[in-house]
């Protein structure tokens, strides 16, 4: 899947866009939170606290027990600030 | 009901011209009785701001205006409704975002711009950075859990 970073979560992370294949137990917007934040220091200092990241699958708001795709755009990013 | 209208949405690095955008909903119709509009400007803080930067997710940022928008139209009898929103470098004194709402009377328009901007807020893939006059190190702003609660006021 692909994966695309925003704002702080980008700037941790030190990267905008990535592709990953995650394990098959990763079901979940949360379980794939989860993993992410095992892959090393910037993705913990990104997703230190998973419950405020936001998340949207292919350009939509989602929460975080909702399935993954098989495929798709995952966006992950902080609380918003436009307006 | 009348058929909700279509709102125009446009994300964009330019500035954008408020009369001329009221002039493009309202130009030739005798049937508006309102028109409301909401400028979001770039704020010094004082002295304290240079400038803004504002991220946004390209690929969503329309879109999703665009989601918000239909559900005020669906939800107001509106004759007319669009919507601005500006990315990239603002300086303060600045636009960042518009919101124009016509309608018949003025109490569907009001409602609908105050509704706007508030998921506009909390929705719309938007990030603002600070970059500070006194050359500190740039600042990404918190969201304030105010703007999530004003929500509720439209549940």
């Amino acid at each position: 899947m692909k994966l695309v970073y925003f704002a702080w979560v980008r700037e941790r992370i030190g990267k905008e866009a990535e592709t990953l294949t995650p394990p098959d137990e990763v079901k979940t917007v949360a379980d794939l939170l989860e993993w992410l934040k095992a892959r090393g220091d910037g993705y913990a200092a990104a997703l230190e606290v998973p419950e405020i990241i936001r998340v949207a699958v292919d350009q939509q708001h989602v929460t975080h027990d909702s399935r993954l795709p098989e495929n798709g755009e995952i966006a992950l990013f902080p609380p918003m600030t436009g307006g | 009901m009348p058929e909700a209208v279509e709102p125009r949405v446009r994300v964009q690095q330019e500035d954008f011209d408020v009369a001329s955008e009221i002039d493009q909903l309202t130009g030739g119709r005798k049937d508006i009785g309102a028109v409301v509009t909401f400028t979001g400007l770039c704020r010094d803080e004082n002295g304290r701001l240079a400038a803004l930067e504002l991220e946004h997710y390209p690929a969503m940022a329309e879109a999703e205006i665009c989601r918000i928008a239909r559900e005020a139209a669906e939800r107001w009898s509106l004759s007319g409704l669009s919507i601005i929103h500006r990315f990239g470098k603002i300086l303060p004194g600045e636009n960042i975002v518009l919101v124009v709402a016509a309608s018949t009377h003025r109490r569907a328009a009001l409602d609908a711009a105050d509704f706007l901007m508030d998921y506009l807020k909390s929705r719309a893939p938007f990030w603002k950075k600070e970059h500070p006059a006194d050359g500190a190190a740039s600042q990404w702003v918190e969201a304030k859990p105010a703007d999530e609660d004003a929500l509720d006021r439209w549940r």
